[in-house]
């Protein structure tokens, strides 16, 4: 389990410097669309089902312009432990009353509001991941530096990032020790645990001591300067007001009734 | 002013912990020396190196940084003389990206955006790693760590350049590339290591630690050729020594023809990163639709691969 | 465990989002004034620790199942629960991009969850008085135990309360919270028993570390619980009034959704085409038709035309939709 978090964590994060256009759209244009996506999403009532469908469009347009491998995300989103799904199950459990009849199946609401969630959390899951898939995590700090969050919070994430591939990898390289000595069960336990843990801890605290001093030594007194001259394109406005454009049509009108009795008219 | 960059005189130091590790320890170093220092694992080396920026200060004694007594209050003046590169890169490069990483010290130097953004410019073309600009330091090889961890400090435009190993985690090429680099530097550079080789090959001047004190001052050709003595402070003779008692004065005082032949392989170096560079925004220039922006560019490139051979000729021409 | 995007109302999330934000301003205004800048590598690098050490797991005695360490009351020990408080935050953000753990819209419920209550309740309400100054390794295990369980506790029924106010879930509050307490009680004792675990080797062999939290500075009785409280209840109020106002003048409810999901009982009935044959099948597969909206139904006729009408609307938008990224896959291979 731990290679493979960590796999996915490298690859994301690889995908992450692409250079398409995807890529390199403003960070903070990318942000401010996929916390809209986000709200408006969720913000469809329970029962919703027909009108969260054309907003598969949003993924489905950045997986194919920022040429995202659709397999390994959907991997991810089918892996992650879905406090959603167990929760949601219970709707169709709990909420019995059937209100149709379809194919010749018996619906009932429950199942309903259940697929809504499914729904909203495949949308919702899938557009967080494409937000660090297709753009850097550096440059999501910027643009949140830019939008206002406190410095220390950025340095703080920005840190984070640096760090977390050197200390999951330092980790890394302890487990697979322990689990090499560890031949049956006891070498997973709790006290082998608390030392790799307590260690880890140590040789972290002296890194971040000599980290320290290598700041000082580059003058360091107190603030991280960011530089990048990151300037609002064309490309940026286009693409955040036609999402908004788009996000707000999807919402208030009825695309898929639209559709439907469109064919219905033609057919 | 003295004509010394350093000067220890009778310098102690001891951890919180208790542990002594420099005990009375006294040199010299002038203006534009390199100088190696040597020692087994736990001689204090890399103790020494801390004095020299400051990082700690001495229990007793005294240590002179160009022509400032080192002190609490002075540290501050005498880290923007001295360049610190350290063991681990990782530890050095802490900022999410290259570009970052070597901006931090000119912008702590209170250098305005633009003049810093020329520094940085200016630090990652003398390393070669302009096209390393916006990646991650995790996305990199430990050659390319070390020569932006180089990039960073020299871009503080330092006087002293001091390095604690150097070499310990590069695979023969980025050392070989290494040790060009550092011998196309005039900066007074104090070097530690126990890669007697590397020493041999980088510095002129080589100074034996043990126990926290110096035990042999002198030519590094001389210091390290006697076995004797590297024995007794169990250190063994460099590799291209054991073979080859005679060396063909490597590591003796360059003499500008030596000097010469080093620049030229450096640049030889830089020559092909460029062309490669050049070629590579030629293609994103094409697939952009700039085709005869592309057009010149692959021409820039032809231009520089040719210039190749005229570093092969030069460098032929050395003898 | 971590609330969910798909779970939330607009108005939850953006009331704990509002909160969370609070917080974190206020936490970094307290530590810009009176940390050492040396804090500032430090907290980096733990955060990145917190997140390697979550990835490791252990395997809990006589349960066969594995268990992994929390974090908040660590960093609180280390490093007091302001600085605490912001390396949680960075830590679940993190987790929500790369892992995508519960969502973004959620983020703002993880943070108040995971991290307000262990640094800014557990920590100083339920640590610090347990563990006394300099206190002894029993006093230690007992205060990082209890400090867990309350944390945790705390947290699940924060997440029990997010869910009802969000209101897409049907579980009853009983029923919600007698799922999630004791669940998070074992979670809680396994957790805390890891913590002191770590916080007694840590004091075994780099005491100076934990000096800070243990020795002399005064019981942080100044906390400023109730501000931040009181900040989140008024952010919570303005924003869900505005959300909620923003909701109503939508056209909401089930009868509305079930009507797209199956379609108007104004549209006319088709008599051929697809859409007519789809319906013949449809009919002929009804094999029980006296349901619901259908027995209240008069004209099933029309009905069912115009549900297959919102079933093939469905079925054309999603085609279109994959069709739209098939193409742009197959012109940037062509390109490439
Ligand atoms: N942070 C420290 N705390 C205590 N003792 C130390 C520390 N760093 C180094 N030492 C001790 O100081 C002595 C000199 O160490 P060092 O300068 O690192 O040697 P070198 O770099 O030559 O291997 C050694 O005995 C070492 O164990
Ligand atoms: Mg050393």
């Amino acid at each position: 389990m731990f290679d493979e978090g960590y796999f996915n964590l490298g690859y994301l994060d690889t995908l992450s410097y692409k250079n398409t256009f995807v890529h390199r759209l403003d960070p903070r244009a990318k942000l401010i669309a996929t916390v809209a996506f986000v709200v408006t999403v969720v913000s469809f009532p329970k029962y919703e089902i027909t009108g969260l469908l054309p907003f598969f469009l949003f993924p489905v347009l950045l997986f194919s312009l920022g040429d995202i491998p659709v397999k390994f995300i959907l991997k991810k989103v089918l892996l992650v432990s879905s406090f959603a799904l167990f929760i949601g199950i219970f709707n169709p459990l709990l909420d019995r009353q059937i209100v149709y009849s379809c194919w010749g199946f018996p619906v009932s609401r429950g199942w309903i509001s259940f697929f809504s969630i499914m729904l909203k959390f495949f949308l919702t899951i899938t557009s967080a991941l494409l937000l660090i898939a297709t753009t850097s995590f550096p440059g999501i700090c910027h643009a949140l530096r830019k939008l206002g969050v406190p410095g220390i919070f950025i340095s703080q994430l920005l840190f984070l990032y640096r760090y977390l591939f050197v200390l999951v990898e330092e980790a890394m390289k302890a487990v697979r020790a322990r689990d090499m000595r560890s031949f049956g069960r006891q070498g997973k336990g709790m006290k082998t645990f608390v030392s790799l843990v307590g260690t880890l801890f140590l040789r972290t605290v002296e890194r971040a001591e000599r980290i320290y001093q290598a700041m000082l030594s580059r003058g360091f007194s107190g603030n991280l300067h960011l530089m990048r001259p990151h300037r609002v394109s064309g490309a940026d406005i286009v693409f955040l007001s036609s999402t908004m454009v788009l996000l707000y049509l999807f919402r208030v009108h009825d695309v898929v009734g639209a559709m439907g009795s469109l064919s219905m008219g033609t057919f | 002013m003295s004509h010394h960059i350093v000067e220890f005189q009778d310098v102690r130091y001891h951890y919180p912990d208790g542990t002594a590790a420099l005990n009375g320890l006294s040199l010299r170093i002038t203006h534009g020396e390199a100088v190696g220092i040597v020692g087994a694992n736990g001689a204090g080396k890399s103790t020494l190196l801390l004095h020299i920026n400051g990082s700690i200060l001495p229990a007793s004694g005294s240590i002179i940084i160009g022509d400032l007594q080192l002190t609490a209050q002075t540290r501050k003046e005498v880290r923007k003389k001295v360049g610190m590169i350290f063991q681990n890169p990782d530890d050095q490069l802490f900022m999410p990206t290259v570009y970052d990483d070597v901006a931090f010290g000119p912008l702590n130097l209170g250098l305005g955006r633009e003049r810093a953004a020329e520094r940085v410019e200016e630090a990652l073309r003398i390393v070669g790693c302009q096209g390393l600009r916006d990646r991650p330091p995790h996305h990199l090889s430990s050659g390319q760590k070390s020569s932006v961890a180089i990039a960073s400090v020299i871009a503080m435009q330092p006087e002293i350049l001091v390095m604690d190993e150097p070499a310990s985690s590069l695979d023969p090429r980025s050392r070989r590339q290494l040790i060009n680099l550092l011998n196309a530097f005039d900066h007074t550079k104090i070097v530690a290591s126990h890669d007697l080789d590397f020493i041999l090959e980088t510095c002129e001047r080589c100074i034996i630690v043990r126990d926290g004190r110096v035990m042999a001052d002198g030519a590094a050709e001389t210091v390290l050729a006697d076995k004797t003595l590297l024995e007794e402070n169990n250190l063994e003779l460099p590799l291209s020594l054991k073979n080859n008692p005679l060396p063909r004065h490597k590591g003796a005082a360059m003499n500008d023809l030596d000097k010469l032949k080093h620049l030229i392989e450096h640049w030889k170096e830089h020559n092909k990163e460029h062309a490669r560079t050049y070629r590579e925004w030629a293609g994103k220039a094409a697939s952009l639709g700039k085709n005869d922006l592309a057009g010149v560019l692959g021409e820039i490139a032809a231009e520089t691969s040719r210039i190749d051979e005229l570093f092969i000729k030069a460098d032929g021409l050395l003898g | 465990m971590h609330m969910a995007d798909a779970l939330l109302s607009p108005a939850v999330g953006a009331a704990f989002w509002a909160g969370t934000v609070g917080t974190i301003s206020y936490c970094s205004k307290k530590l810009t004034d009176t940390m050492e800048e040396k804090l500032i590598p430090l907290m980096g690098v733990l955060g990145a620790f917190i997140f390697a050490a979550q990835m490791i797991n252990f395997t809990i005695p006589g349960t066969g199942s594995s268990g992994h360490l929390g974090g908040g009351m660590i960093l609180a020990v280390i490093l007091g629960p302001y600085a605490a408080f912001i390396v949680m935050a960075s830590v679940l953000t993190v987790q929500a991009l790369f892992f995508a753990d519960g969502g973004l819209l959620a983020l703002g419920c993880n943070i108040w969850n995971l991290g307000l209550y262990p640094c800014f309740v557990a920590y100083p309400l339920i640590f610090r008085p347990l563990a006394g100054s300099g206190g002894s390794r029993r006093r230690l295990t007992i205060a990082s135990l209890l400090g867990g369980v309350v944390g945790l506790q705390l947290g699940a029924i924060s997440v029990v309360i997010e869910t009802l106010l969000s209101g897409r879930s049907e579980l009853p509050f009983s029923t919600f919270a007698l799922l999630m307490q004791p669940i998070h009680l074992a979670i809680g004792v396994v957790e805390g028993i890891v913590t002191a675990g770590v916080i007694n080797f840590i004091r075994a062999a780099r005491p100076e570390i934990l000096e800070g939290s243990l020795s002399a500075r005064p019981l942080s009785a100044h906390l400023p619980i109730k501000k931040v409280f009181i900040g989140f209840l008024v952010a919570a109020v303005l924003t869900g009034g505005v959300m909620s106002w923003f909701a109503s003048s939508n056209p909401d409810g089930l009868e509305w959704s079930i009507q797209k999901v199956f379609g108007r009982p104004d549209l006319p009935g088709q008599t051929s085409g697809i859409a007519h044959a789809l319906k013949s099948i449809q009919e002929k597969t009804a094999l029980l038709p006296d349901y619901g909206f259908r027995k209240a139904d008069d004209d099933k006729g029309r009905a069912s035309a115009t549900s297959v009408s919102g079933l093939i609307g469905s079925a054309l938008v999603l085609a279109g939709v994959l069709l739209i990224g098939y193409i742009i896959r197959a012109l940037r291979r062509k390109s490439a």
